[in-house]
């Protein structure tokens, strides 16, 4: 059965490159619990970039991760990629992981839209005859027509995010994790992969997406984390917890084009 | 990413690094593919568009030994016939020892982005800077082939034992990538310290001369005496050129190696966790 148990994860950010002593000054200067540059036990300054994080995600799960510029959102796609290993606390999960952080995420931009879907594919450990259906699948989906032949460079952000999308559900992952740029895609396709991923998430799988777009988030999700400063501030139904999130005037808008009573 | 179960927690000291470690190895060998396949398009794309495409490699390499033999068989007077066959057995070889130790310096730092975008074995990043020398090498061995024929060099059966020697040195050039790949993600001047640590070698190791030329001179013949490049050079040139190989050489070459591999397993299983931290 799919699953990801996150358990007490905390995600700090060695701070090497800087100026340890100034930064010491400014660690022993604020005692606000909203700073977020702490020690470690070793008395170095580091970035508490995710602060002591707990929860439980089973089948048809499908968590947005809200939050301000730098409240975690990120770290922590990262960290349940299995990227970083967590400073402190542990996580378990049962099911193929693909992560989408970025949208040139994992390609070579000089090499060709195919040359990238053959890594992949080798990077999945696939065969000759898996790879030759990757790409045809590829192909389809993203749409980009001869551009599958010319080096990634030299594609519209659109396009890049295309393949980069299709690549990551070619697979079918079973859990998907996804950043917010999956937005740049245009509406035509916006609805291809949403029919994609909801087809991925009627087999019981989960998907985890950070968004600043409310909207998205109603689309997409049936669970909201708001984090703010790397801890959690909230956690539960998409409506409530935008209700909290938004000013009152957004969330006043939100509701009104959704046509439905905001939950009370 | 392919394997359904995962779990990871904090640091729990030695036995789940080496743990940790041991994974990553186990999966990055099972990646070997898309390490060469890596490799590949690394040379591919940055010889892509030109005409001789990576056999520019080849034809500089010619040119670079053919002008150096001529000038340095007449600064140390002697044959040619003799000197140019060990001239670019022994350069060709050195240029890939000393590519492998730069490369294996960045093999993590240069591919940041992979790293920070999705879970894969750090080996494959090793694997991937190995699989890139190797492919140079391949190109310039060539050159080493021209010059033999037309310098007429025998070679015999003895010469296979080169391939031997070869096997060690990918060994150790993965050891290296491991080892000095991490400790360079972290500490950022050790790139450049390797740098001038292995230009020096350069002139301190029998690459241009011939460690004969020293017999007589004990405090010199003691830098080459105590040079660990000398022993892991010879192993693989000394059979190329037909010369003798003592066993004694090549122990002490498999001690190297030995040493470097304890020393990459210890490093790499330190440093595996953190490194995504240092990108």
């Amino acid at each position: 059965m799919t699953h990801l148990t996150a358990f007490n994860i905390s995600v700090n950010f060695p701070l090497y490159h800087s100026d340890n002593r100034s930064l010491k000054k400014t660690v022993f200067r604020s005692t606000a619990g909203r700073n977020r540059i702490g020690q470690d036990e070793k008395h170095r300054p580091v970035v508490q970039a995710l602060r002591e994080l707990s929860f439980t995600l089973g089948s048809g799960d499908r968590l947005g991760l809200v939050g301000r510029n730098g409240s975690g959102k990120t770290t922590l796609l990262r960290a349940l990629s299995g990227i970083y290993q967590p400073t402190q606390g542990s996580l378990s999960m049962e099911g193929r992981l693909t992560s989408l952080l970025d949208p040139g995420q994992g390609m070579n931009m000089d090499l060709t839209g195919r040359e990238n879907v053959r890594l992949r594919g080798l990077f999945h450990g696939m065969n000759k005859t898996q790879i030759a259906e990757l790409e045809a699948d590829v192909e389809e989906f993203a749409e980009i027509a001869q551009f599958i032949d010319l080096p990634v460079r030299n594609y519209s952000a659109g396009m890049t995010v295309r393949l980069a999308f299709a690549m990551a559900t070619a697979v079918r992952p079973e859990i998907l994790l996804m950043d917010e740029w999956i937005l740049a895609g245009d509406a035509n396709f916006m609805t291809k992969a949403k029919r994609r991923i909801e087809a991925m998430v009627r087999h019981a799988d989960i998907l985890i997406l950070a968004s600043h777009s409310a909207q998205t988030i109603l689309e997409w999700c049936n669970r909201v984390l708001w984090l703010d400063g790397g801890a959690v501030v909230a956690d539960g139904r998409p409506l409530d917890i935008l209700a909290r999130y938004l000013p009152p005037e957004q969330f006043a808008e939100l509701a009104a084009s959704r046509l439905e009573p905001p939950a009370a | 990413m392919s394997q359904t179960l995962f779990s990871i927690s904090a640091d729990r000291g030695w036995g789940q690094r080496f743990a940790i470690a041991a994974q990553d190895l186990r999966e990055g060998f099972g990646l070997w593919r898309l390490a060469w396949a890596l490799g590949m398009s690394d040379i591919k794309l940055r010889y892509r568009g030109s005409m001789l495409g990576p056999f520019w490699l080849t034809l500089s390499t010619g040119v670079m030994i053919g002008a150096m033999g001529v000038l340095y068989a007449g600064l140390f007077h002697t044959d040619i016939h003799s000197y140019l066959p060990y001239l670019a057995a022994s350069l060709i070889l050195w240029n890939y020892l000393s590519l492998m130790v730069s490369d294996g310096c960045t093999c993590f730092t240069v591919s940041e982005a992979l790293i920070k975008g999705m879970r894969m074995p750090f080996t494959v990043h090793a694997l991937r800077s190995v699989a890139r020398n190797t492919i140079i090498l391949a190109h310039n061995v060539v050159v080493i082939a021209v010059v033999f024929l037309v310098m007429h060099v025998g070679v015999t059966w003895y010469a296979l034992w080169s391939f031997a020697g070869l096997g060690l040195w990918l060994v150790d050039g993965f050891a290296v990538a491991l080892l000095l790949g991490a400790f360079c993600a972290r500490f950022r001047d050790v790139p450049q310290i390797v740098a001038s640590v292995m230009q020096i070698a350069f002139f301190l190791t029998p690459v241009m001369w011939t460690a004969s030329i020293l017999n007589k001179n004990r405090p010199a013949s003691a830098l080459v005496h105590y040079n660990p490049f000398f022993y892991i050079l010879e192993v693989v040139r000394a059979p190329l050129l037909g010369a003798p190989l003592p066993l004694r050489h090549v122990a002490v070459a498999v001690a190297i190696s030995a040493a470097l591999c304890v020393a990459a397993a210890l490093g790499f299983a330190r440093t595996r966790g953190r490194l995504a931290y240092w990108m």
